[in-house]
């Protein structure tokens, strides 16, 4: 048994031992649980996937005479100014009413943490204390006040795999489908993949201290659509989309290598955000929890036509071979999600961990390990 | 020694013609064929690699004029900014010839020599990392 507290004074003294979640599989397999658990104090996790549900709070300050900002736009991108005057949201699905697909807000997103100067237009009612009508001007990370990623929903603890049954190929956000059953694309760091690593939400709970897009940012709360009660293997792991979280971190920090922005041929654009989770190594049973190996982690097979439901699940290690086999024929299967990137950033935590640089925090509150999924359902006003 | 990239077309009655084991036989060439695409009783075509002699893929490419086959030289070649790309995969989704897969570290792998310049990966791409070169 070891407290957060007491793998925080090792990492202080630069004596604690870390592995990723990659690692930690054949060490625990060559040590066994409990010579292993009593040495590694932090295993540490990375995904970098497509995440829709991203976005970005920026104050701009405030001009004189000043303006209460509405129908606002980044770089031709809307974004949300139903805030106090010049707060504004920047969602990473938005589109550009100008360039339409091709650019939207994910991109704007990136090119702010890139230094770039984004054009910012805003109208106005105008109001007696915010008499300005009209703004145009350029801001960038350099010249706005605060600027911070929220995130509401992020690192999908599991997520379906997707296939196509009509004749037509399908633009999706699992990328391109091809006509009758022609490919099948998944998205997951799989081992590597923070919640994965953590199934029942021991330590990663509210509060905790992450990697966000190259910079430190926290669990912020549950993310949206968090489902903890969905079925689970033996092995605690959840058989399809179960627990999210929501994270933020100060944008002006982060990287263009761990937030990019990314578009979806004929289905619109969306956010590449890194995010690397530490584990505590507590005791035997954290440990075995962060053992977990693709070829445990199953994940079921959805049609995005919405025609067919199937009750096919296959394991990681079989859709990363290339292909796997559905109604009898060898389909190819293709990622979405980077694993070298992932990998990268579980071992750029490693890193930060083992000089100092990242010390572990408590979860302020657990994050729910009940909660169900609500439909949205047609209804009349009662 | 040249090497050509070609999309050769068949119509109906040119199908049981064997016509690479002509070229074959008569200009001392080779073929490495790519990608066939052939409807049985109709029409199709065929992408391959012409290798050989300067000159003897010259005149095999003349003859292929001369008896009437309809081809297009391929000018085009896809590239990939390797530095940009990030190993998604998402363009190995489309590609029907297995010339973009992952390889064992998980990293995009581009076989040129596969590759039959049909350019679906390009808009597959998120990143917009892929583009012609003419
Ligand atoms: S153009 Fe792209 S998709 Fe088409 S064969 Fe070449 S690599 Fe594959
Ligand atoms: S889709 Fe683009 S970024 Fe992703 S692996 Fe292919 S070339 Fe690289």
């Amino acid at each position: 048994m070891k407290t957060i507290a007491e793998i925080n004074d090792k990492i202080k003294k630069g004596k604690a031992v870390v592995v990723t979640a990659e690692e930690v599989i054949s060490i625990v397999k060559e040590k066994g649980l409990k010579k292993a658990a009593a040495e590694i104090d932090v295993v540490t996790t990375g995904t970098f996937g497509p995440m829709c549900s991203s976005g970005a709070f920026i104050n701009t300050g405030h001009s004189n005479p000043p303006i209460k900002m509405q129908n606002v736009t980044l770089n031709d991108v809307p974004a949300y100014a139903g805030l106090a005057a010049v707060d504004i949201f920047i969602g990473a699905a938005e589109l550009s009413s100008t360039q339409g697909m091709q650019y939207g807000g994910g991109h704007v997103i990136e090119d702010f943490i890139a230094g770039k100067d984004i054009k910012l237009y805003a109208r106005s009612h105008g109001t007696d204390c915010y008499p300005r009508k009209e703004i145009l001007t350029t801001i960038n990370k350099y010249n706005v006040n605060q600027a911070y990623m929220y995130n509401p929903r992020n690192a999908y603890q599991n997520y379906p795999a997707a296939i196509n049954s009509t004749n037509k190929t399908i633009y999706t956000y699992m990328g391109t489908l091809l006509p009758k059953y022609g490919n099948i694309t998944y998205s997951t760091a799989g081992e590597l993949s923070p919640l994965i690593n953590d199934p029942y939400y021991r330590t990663i709970g509210i509060g905790t201290k992450i990697f966000l897009g190259g910079a430190i940012g926290y669990v912020s709360w549950q993310g949206t659509q968090h489902n903890p009660s969905q079925k689970r293997g033996e092995n605690g792991v959840p058989t399809s989309l179960a627990g999210t979280i929501a994270v933020t971190g100060d944008l002006k920090d982060m990287s263009t290598r761990y937030v990019k922005g990314a578009r979806y041929h004929n289905y619109g654009v969306s956010l590449f955000v890194g995010i690397g989770i530490p584990i505590p190594i507590l005791d035997e049973e954290m440990l075995k929890y962060t053992t977990i190996s693709n070829k445990d982690i199953y994940t079921p097979l959805v049609d995005k036509s919405g025609n067919e439901t199937y009750d096919v699940s296959y394991n990681y290690e079989q859709l990363r071979s290339g292909s796997v086999e559905f109604k009898g024929k060898q389909v190819l299967t293709a990622p979405l999600s980077s694993l070298p990137r992932a990998r990268e950033i579980a071992n750029t935590l490693k890193d930060w961990i083992q000089h100092s640089n990242f010390t572990l925090s408590e979860a302020v509150t657990p994050l729910p390990r009940e909660d169900k999924i609500h439909k949205l359902e047609i209804r009349e006003m009662k | 020694m040249t090497k050509e990239k070609i999309k050769i077309y068949y119509t109906k009655n040119q199908l049981s013609r064997p016509i690479t084991y002509e070229l074959v036989k008569k200009f001392d060439v080779m073929f490495n064929i790519l990608h066939a695409d052939i409807n049985y009783g109709s029409e199709g075509n065929l992408i391959t690699e012409i290798s050989g002699q300067d000159k003897n893929v010259r005149d095999a490419l003349k003859y292929l004029n001369e008896v009437g086959i309809v081809y297009k030289k391929y000018n085009k070649f896809i590239i990939r900014d390797e530095e940009e790309c990030i190993d998604c995969g998402a363009c190995t989704a489309v590609c029907p010839s297995g010339a973009l897969t992952m390889n064992k570290q998980d990293e995009l792998q581009f076989d040129k020599e596969k590759c039959l310049v049909c350019e679906l990966c390009i808009k597959a791409c998120p990143i917009g990392v892929i583009d012609v070169e003419l």
